[in-house]
């Protein structure tokens, strides 16, 4: 069926491109078409900003949360819930995955947050500028030392990282290429940090100190020169190694789930001409990071990889919340659910390391799978959330059903989710225990319940963990 | 069948606990120079001996102290250890404070205790979280969020419904051929949980007790550790933590709050074990991520480096162990106590000669052995 094959191709490119969504809205989207619908998420700016005021009158500490969490936590959480620019803060989440910098060093939510930022307005522009424009933000800085990379004494941290983690990857570079590379950077710093008594925090500022840098002839990658960091940059993008690099990373976030990224120099890709074609896009468009995207969602390797990726626990949090609604206002308590995506393993805005998080099959242990199905469970098990409502509204419109029909209902409805003949049998099963459902003769609320209870048993599935 | 074996119970501070408003030098003029703002007063201080003594709030401890049940270990931490939370309690966690290490010394323990998985519920943290001292590969952990009663998958379907929901999840879980790496480890890591819930979930049923715990979480943490142990169900490895002792301000109170909290549930705890007859076979270790800075900032401490350890048990050695690191000026590590006992010793006594394993592969090397344990 055309329509229906329309609808679950839309579903997975909101899944990976944004955090899902529920049927009324891939509807709408179908209703436009994928590419116009691929288009629209490359553009957030056509659509309207979440509105900071309404964050702020019931999180007031959210704007500048400094070192207190989870306000850092909530004032995210409150943006990936309720952004109409889902693939914005989707790659807001990739490049804090990539560039992985972690609050527990910076010690300052309000830094943390500001490189977010950057991220939404440059995630999905030019990355020789992302490059440029991460060299020169403090926060980064500060997270990998290189403040105190003096010409007189020569800190690798961020030298090191930049080639390894941030663009080329290990093996493609020499540990003389890391020293000249921190060489160039030296000087790169931020302003003396005014104290936080007594007026509170102000934000850090880049500085260059000319003083401070080694202004020597270096030899970098096999070029020779007087190399500044942003000469260094220019001779990294045009390294074949980096649009590999990048678009191996594209591939595992938005794709399929390659092994983790300290395996790549020994292990392929798992589908290398997808590799090519992106990295084709790449260096054709000069590193712009929206025509890769485009390239990216429009293949045939994007469209056929459905439920090839491990949810994260962003997206398995966000995207439970975004799906049973009534979780827009960042009411009390909104810490708390802020902090569940941690309890699966992910602090957002504190990775354990610059290498960020280990993802796939990494994100499930005892303690994490039970927690992602506890919550999930807990919230479709609601029958009064708009989103569960909206599905047994939809289910109670075709009368009374059979236990297939509630089955495949479900299925359909949340998401459309595709599971295995064992699993299908086993909530078969369940359903043919409670027999036809319907709401009528005052069996509402049971038959509302029944529904409850079979999208508990969904999200519980270990199909439901893919994407 | 009473579980003799030897068990350990970590409880871990959380957020960097003031070392020497802990155990106070108090006759040490230094220690009032250095403490202005939060100094403990002379009166409000209960003397261990002639040298050391803890703050009133710290109370129920004494009695462990008396009957000389009570290690102090002084000075604990590393070399050149970083003033950062997550990165410090990752290195206690995982030994290794060069690298980022991914396995943790009980998870090790663990793996070595049981390699071939046949007891689901070894190891159980208290928490909703996996602490990575007990991350091993193939090594399952029991994180118990709330009341034990209350553990396992989908807690909000009880009563009737509950048996055949899970037995509808167990069977959803059954490994099927084909299904893929990861399904697979899905299957296996929620079949261990699964079965671990049917074994968690009795030990409360199983256990009665005249022994009263305070209303506070680390207390009802303790509590189920208690009931656990008590259900002899193989359990041996014990995780709970309580938060925040990071008190950068309003020490006075914050600090009396925690430990008031941490004094009497940890007291409440031992007292159980003891009704129950199975005190004997547990020793508890309280630590933190680092100790604080030795001069206050007028209102709290900030970040340090040597700590102060603790190590409770009925076969314990009581006493002084190592000595507290020097508060002079020239002897501090930028302003903190230069740590003089490696954290990792404290850990190979415990491996040593309560667990009976070689600490060397476990704690990534070879550290002399404070003496207090058999």
């Amino acid at each position: 069926m055309a329509y229906q094959d329309d609808i679950e191709l839309m579903a997975h490119l909101m899944r990976r491109a944004g955090f899902g969504a529920g049927r009324d809205e891939l509807e709408a989207r179908a209703g436009k078409g994928y590419e116009a619908t691929v288009e629209e998420l490359l553009h957030p700016e056509t659509q309207p900003a979440a509105d900071p005021y309404t964050l702020l009158r019931y999180q007031p500490a959210s704007l500048l949360p400094g070192g207190q969490p989870p306000m850092g936590n909530v004032n995210w959480l409150y943006y990936l819930v309720n952004t109409q620019r889902p693939l914005e803060e989707k790659m807001a989440l990739f490049w804090h995955h990539v560039f992985a910098t972690g609050n527990s060093k910076v010690d300052n939510y309000d830094q943390v947050l500001e490189q977010i930022q950057l991220f939404r307005e440059h995630g999905m522009g030019n990355y020789r500028e992302l490059l440029s424009l991460l060299a020169r933000n403090p926060t980064m800085i500060f997270w990998l030392d290189n403040q105190q990379n003096h010409g007189t004494a020569v800190n690798e941290n961020w030298g090191r990282e930049l080639l390894e983690l941030f663009s080329l990857g290990a093996g493609n570079y020499t540990e003389k290429d890391v020293r000249e590379c921190s060489r160039a950077f030296t000087g790169w710093t931020f302003e003396t940090k005014i104290p936080r008594a007594p007026y509170g925090r102000f934000p850090w500022k880049f500085e260059y100190r000319p003083e401070d840098h080694d202004d020597g002839e270096k030899e970098f990658l096999g070029h020779k020169g007087r190399f500044n960091g942003e000469d260094i940059l220019d001779i990294v993008v045009q390294q074949p190694a980096c649009g590999k690099f990048i678009c191996r990373h594209l591939y595992n976030f938005f794709v399929a789930d390659e092994p983790q990224v300290p395996a790549w120099p020994i292990e392929s890709p798992r589908d290398q001409k997808a590799i090519d074609t992106l990295v084709g896009a790449f260096r054709d468009s000069k590193f712009d990071v929206k025509q890769v995207l485009r390239v990216l969602f429009n293949s045939d390797f994007f469209k056929n990889a459905r439920f090839q990726h491990v949810k994260s626990p962003a997206e398995v949090v966000v995207g439970t919340l975004r799906f049973v609604g009534d979780h827009e206002l960042p009411k009390p308590g909104y810490g708390e659910l802020s902090m569940n995506t941690a309890y699966m393993g992910q602090d957002l805005l504190n990775p354990p390391s610059v290498e960020g998080w280990h993802t796939g099959k990494e994100w499930i242990n005892s303690g994490s799978l039970m927690a992602r199905i506890n919550f999930m469970a807990e919230k479709v098990g609601d029958t009064s959330a708009p989103g569960v409502r909206s599905i047994i509204n939809r289910l109670k419109a075709k009368g009374s059903l059979s236990p297939d029909q509630l089955v495949d209902g479900c299925l359909d409805l949340l998401g459309p989710v595709h599971v295995g003949a064992d699993t299908k049998q086993q909530l078969l099963s369940q359903a043919n225990e409670w027999g036809q459902v319907s709401w009528d003769n005052g069996s509402s609320e049971v038959a509302d319940q029944h529904v409850g209870a079979m999208l508990q048993l969904i999200v519980a599935t270990r199909e439901y963990q893919f994407a | 069948m009473a579980n003799t074996d030897p068990c350990v119970v970590v409880l871990q501070l959380t957020g960097g606990n003031d070392y020497i408003n802990t155990t106070i030098p108090y006759n040490n003029p230094l220690y009032r120079d250095n403490r202005p703002a939060v100094g403990i007063p002379d009166n409000n201080i209960i003397h261990l001996d002639q040298t050391y003594g803890i703050p009133d709030y710290m109370a129920p401890m004494k009695k462990f102290w008396d009957d000389g049940k009570l290690a102090i270990l002084h000075g604990v931490g590393w070399k050149e250890s970083p003033r950062s939370h997550f990165r410090a309690m990752d290195i206690w966690h995982t030994c290794e404070p060069i690298k980022v290490g991914t396995e943790g010394w009980l998870g090790r323990v663990a793996r070595e205790f049981d390699p071939h998985k046949e007891n689901v519920v070894q190891v159980v943290s208290m928490g909703p979280s996996l602490p990575r001292a007990l991350v091993c590969p193939g090594v399952p952990v029991a994180c118990v969020a709330g009341p034990l009663e209350r553990y396992g998958f989908l807690p909000q379907v009880q009563g009737n419904e509950r048996t055949a929901v899970l037995d509808r999840f167990a069977k959803m879980y059954s490994p099927a051929l084909g299904s893929g790496p990861v399904m697979d480890y899905l299957s296996e890591t929620a079949i261990d949980s699964l079965k671990g819930e049917d074994i968690i979930k009795v030990a409360p049923l199983k256990y009665t007790s005249t022994v009263e715990y305070p209303n506070t979480p680390i207390a009802r943490k303790l509590k189920g550790i208690a009931q656990a142990h008590c259900a002899d169900i193989g359990s041996r490895i014990f995780y709970c933590d309580h938060s925040t002792f990071d008190t950068h301000a309003g020490q006075n109170p914050g600090h009396s709050l925690l430990w008031s909290a941490v004094s009497q549930g940890v007291e409440a705890f031992w007292a159980d074990l003891r009704e129950h007859n199975h005190a004997d076979n547990v020793v508890m270790l309280l630590f933190s991520e680092f100790g604080r800075r030795v001069h206050d900032n007028g209102s709290g401490t900030d970040h340090g480096a040597g700590g102060v350890a603790f190590v409770l048990g009925e076969k314990v050695k009581g006493g002084h162990y190592g000595e507290m690191p020097s508060m002079e000026a020239s002897k501090l590590v930028q302003g903190d106590l230069d740590p003089n006992m490696d954290f990792r010793s404290v850990y190979s006594t415990i491996l040593d000669k309560w667990l009976g394993l070689n600490p060397a592969p476990i704690v990534n090397g070879t550290f002399e052995k404070p003496a207090f344990l058999n």
